[in-house]
């Protein structure tokens, strides 16, 4: 055995250097040569073809609506999925343990289902879009169709990211802070609230995250028109459909940067949640 | 995304001294089950009711169909490489990662990750840039007469890429957490290194493997955008089930495209009731680790 | 103020943490509650700050005569110290003290400068004001634990009830901050009340120590009445280390391994007993005695630190423990091996007509 190699290795297990490679290897096929591919074809645009084709009005509404949708599906899904997290760590009821496992539909199911299953819903014909219509609320084919799917999709992700933290709350703070003279609602705000607010806000981010970039559960409730109910990824695959390969790559290269900013926001996220530990 | 063991805990003792009041949390809970009633359970019913619109008989004469059989089989025959690619490299990437240090691992980890983030349109856009007649690889495959995109190895990649990080990110923070100390012990009790992975290492995260595998197999079957984008839509050919659902739903053949979308909803309830009993297992596994373990809080606490 | 518990019981599920408890701690008083785990003391600190209720219909919690039932835990005025301190982890130091000031009332709230004068005189107080702008996460243990109690003496309680408030800490800060909680004491009076395992703890601090055990009051009492006067067998085995013997009593002379002795103030026992003997009231010595002795041999002796720690075995096998003086040892010259005479300077007699409680520690 080289000495070089002891010096990195953690005790005497072997195997270091066989998986590392697959590793890597595997790590370089699937992720990093695709992606770094994605910019070096955009690359080749420059940065005015790729600007060009990302401020026309078409791809522009897509981005507007794309972000505008998902920011309020996760702002209702931060509101929604604090009220289902809570009441799964907090409380006792009959069917509890079903509805915990429920929570992940949206991660299980398929998205292609629930887009047809949401649109069969919220078609003016359908359960929901029946009772929605006289009331002057179209949903299917609108951007509050949109919305709606993409509620659907985040809802876990909130719901996910909180119940650890809400179970980590130290029963003994909030009876501290009762002892000290704070009603229940004090409470909730200065104590609970501030406590759970990094995993609230991580939840929130990666609902969005999510919303941003689905396509599935959207494309069928959407109903596609440009400028109006078409979003981003959508306009990708409308792209690719008509050949333009630049134009895709364009979008593409953007939505990937727009990804790892929000990814790196994640990670900045949760290097706050541990702010307050030991030791920092 | 918590790992199986820790999603695992049993609810608190009530303490009486704060808390909400009785009608107050009937309140809440019954807020919280009209919320998932008309979010979750909504869809998840209509699936089914639009499938069976028809009468049985329609619902099951849409299995009949070569085509939904072709999106089947070909569905099971991605998973059938996508799982076990994943399995192997989790189980690598997990070993090389928790058990050693060395440079760039946080990039490792960071770049696992990645396909967490990225749209799956997006996903099946850089596989058609690279393999695509227009792609980097595309003359050379071209020559060779290979075909990836619009064929089932695009399909199959796509899928990879989609599920890459599922098996490892289970692995990863329950094998670092274990630390290497047990399988030191087994290496001077005379172990080779296969025979401590199998009866060390592999016992002591099998949860968290089957967990992830279980999440894996469902994305991999129930994957729409990035495949959608790579497949070409052959009907029978390069179509999986939930692309076999779209051909279905833009002819407007309603119930055929639901009771192909029926038999993905099954798939993701029994993905649901899997990973609950995996998570309980591993619940049920971890707590008997803490009391045979050396971390036990040994805080003289008054009972119960 | 004075806090009075009358006939509390607590249980949970099956478990009977408090049978019937009666106590009172006078105005100005620091008193300790000590018991192993499970001998329900948290729990009766918990029923008087109100974040536990006493089983329906039993029993009542008074402060000075007044029935606190009907104000909820938030009302009660009482500062409360947590076993593990439950600091505010996403507050500075200074905002957790102020906490107590700041929920209140808009009506009965001090104003800004007001909160910033008191909480800085309580970190003064507890030595802690250079650390007003730190988070808890960046204290040690014994920081942490000043925070805990400046924060709840902010809100000027009459009533302090401190948890284990140093159980979390290790042996050499917790034997500062005794010392520490006692001087406090003396400066603000505070009724106050703890609870302890530890028994050198309680009878260091405390004015009064009530001992407790399975749920019931063991003995009450001042630290030096509970330690030389234990009342029952618990209270003798829980605070110090015991040599047992299984005896009679008879016409008010106590018989044990092989020795007859008089039986003292425990004379008007009669039949079969169990007699108490602590390490350190053996008489030693290597001459038979004029009153009547255990013969023993020495097995060991272990001399390294202020006393020395002999283990005796009997003539009849049974395991002895005793502590000398280290110059004792030196004028018997006693090594392993040396067969001495032993005989009690001090003994405790029960009578054994119930099981023997199991041991605390």
């Amino acid at each position: 055995m080289k000495p070089g190699r002891t010096r990195r290795r953690v005790g005497v297990l072997p195997g270091f250097g066989p998986t590392l490679g697959i590793t890597v290897f595997m790590v370089s096929v699937v992720v990093v040569i695709p992606l770094t591919g994605l910019f070096v074809r955009s690359a080749g645009l420059g940065f005015g073809g790729v600007w060009e084709t990302v401020t026309t009005s078409r791809v522009l509404a897509a981005f507007r609506l794309s972000f505008g949708a998902s920011l309020i599906a996760a702002a209702i899904n931060a509101v929604v999925g604090f009220l289902v997290a809570w009441t799964l760590v907090r409380y006792e009821f009959p069917g509890k343990r079903i509805v915990d496992a429920l929570v992940d539909l949206p991660f299980a199911l398929p998205t292609a289902v629930s887009g047809i299953a949401l649109t069969a819903l919220f078609a003016p014909q359908g359960w929901v879009g029946r009772l929605l219509a006289p009331l002057g609320l179209p949903v299917a084919f609108t951007p509050l169709g949109v919305t709606v799917a993409l509620i659907f999709i985040g809802l876990p992700f909130v719901v996910r990211t909180l119940q650890p933290a809400l179970m980590d709350l130290d029963a003994e703070v909030e009876e501290a802070a009762a002892v000290l003279g704070a009603g229940r609602l004090q409470i909730l705000g200065r104590v609970i609230l501030p406590t759970v607010l990094p995993a609230l806000l991580t939840g929130t981010t990666l609902a969005f995250a999510r919303a941003v970039g689905e396509y599935g559960s959207v494309v069928f409730i959407s109903g596609n028109m440009p400028h109006k109910t078409e979003i981003v990824p959508l306009l990708i695959v409308a792209k690719l459909e008509q050949y333009d390969y630049a134009g895709a790559t364009a979008i593409g290269a953007v939505m990937l940067v727009l990804s790892f900013a929000i990814l790196l926001a994640v990670n900045l996220l949760q290097g706050w949640t541990g702010r307050y530990r030991e030791g920092n | 995304m918590a790992g199986a063991g820790a999603r695992h805990r049993a609810a608190a003792r009530p303490r009486p001294g704060v808390g909400e009041t009785a009608p107050v949390r009937r309140l809440l809970i019954a807020a919280t089950l009209l919320v998932l009633g008309c979010v979750l359970v909504l869809p998840l019913v209509s699936v089914f009711a639009e499938a069976l619109r028809g009468g049985l008989g329609a619902y099951l004469a849409s299995f009949r169909d070569p085509e939904a059989l072709a999106a089947i089989r070909l569905t099971l025959l991605v998973a059938a490489i996508a799982v076990p690619v994943n399995i192997v490299f989790g189980l690598s990437a997990a070993w090389a990662i928790a058990k050693f240090s060395f440079p760039g691992k946080r990039l490792l980890i960071t770049l696992i990750d990645l396909p967490y983030a990225v749209s799956p349109v997006v996903s099946g856009l850089v596989y058609i840039m690279i393999y695509g007649a227009h792609g980097v690889l595309g003359p050379w495959l071209a020559a060779h007469d290979l075909q990836v995109i619009f064929a089932v190895p695009g399909i199959v990649l796509a899928t990879i890429f989609v599920t890459f990080p599922f098996v490892a990110r289970e692995l990863i923070p329950l094998m670092e957490e274990q630390g290497t100390e047990q399988e030191q012990a087994a290496m001077t009790l005379g172990a080779s290194g296969w025979q401590t992975f199998r009866r060390v290492t592999l016992p002591n995260v099998r949860w968290a493997l089957l967990y992830g595998v279980i999440l894996c197999n469902a994305r991999a079957m129930g994957e729409f955008g990035a495949v959608s984008v790579v497949s070409g839509h052959i009907r029978g050919k390069t179509a999986t089930m939930p692309l076999q659902v779209e051909i279905l739903y833009n002819e407007y053949n309603y119930v055929a495209a639901f009771a192909v979308a029926s038999l993905l909803a099954m798939l993701a309830l029994a993905t649901l009731v899997a990973k609950a009993v995996v998570e309980r297992r591993a619940g049920a596994a971890s707590a008997q680790l803490a009391t045979t373990g050396t971390a036990t809080e040994l805080q003289p606490r008054e009972a119960p | 103020m004075s806090i009075e518990a009358r006939h509390i019981t607590k249980t949970f599920g099956a478990f009977r943490a408090l049978d019937d408890v009666s106590l009172t701690v006078p105005t100005g008083r620091l008193m300790a509650l000590l018991g192993p785990s499970g001998s329900g003391k948290t729990t009766l600190l918990r029923i008087i700050a109100g974040l536990e209720q006493a089983d329906h219909g039993s029993g009542q919690v008074l402060f000075d005569d007044a029935d606190v039932a009907v104000r909820p835990v938030r009302r009660r005025g009482v500062g409360f110290v947590f076993q593990h301190y439950a600091l505010f982890r996403h507050l500075t130091v200074f905002d957790n003290v102020a906490f107590g000031l700041q929920v209140r009332p808009r009506k009965e709230r001090p104003d800004k400068e007001e909160i910033r004068r008191r909480v800085g005189d309580l970190l003064r107080m507890v030595q802690l004001d250079t650390l007003a702008d730190r988070y808890p996460g960046q204290l040690s243990g014994g920081q942490r634990q000043r925070v805990a109690l400046a924060r709840a003496l902010a809100v000027e309680p009459q009533v302090l009830l401190l948890d284990e408030p140093f159980g979390a800490l290790d042996a050499k800060v917790r034997k500062e901050l005794r010392v520490w909680l006692r001087r406090l004491h003396d400066e603000l009076h505070v009724t106050s009340v703890f609870v302890t395992h530890d028994q050198d703890e309680a009878l260091e601090v405390a004015d009064r120590v009530v001992v407790m055990n399975e749920g019931r009051i063991e003995q009450e009492g001042t630290p030096d009445e509970v330690f030389h006067h234990p009342a029952t067998e618990f209270v003798m085995r829980f605070l110090g280390e015991v040599n047992q013997f299984h005896g009679r009593v008879d016409a008010g002379r106590v018989a044990f391994a092989d020795v007859e002795l008089d039986a003292g103030d425990h004379g008007r026992l009669a039949g079969p007993a169990r007699v108490f003997v602590r390490p350190h009231e053996w008489d030693v010595s290597l001459a038979p005695p004029p009153q009547a002795a255990i013969r023993a041999v020495v097995k060991r002796v272990q001399s390294a630190g202020p006393v020395v720690r002999l283990e005796l075995r009997t003539a009849d096998g049974a395991l002895l423990n005793a502590e000398l003086p280290q110059e004792t040892l030196e004028q018997l010259g006693l090594a392993a091996g040396s067969e001495v005479h032993v005989t009690p300077r001090r003994l405790r007699v029960f009578a054994a007509d119930r099981l023997p409680p199991t041991a605390g520690d």
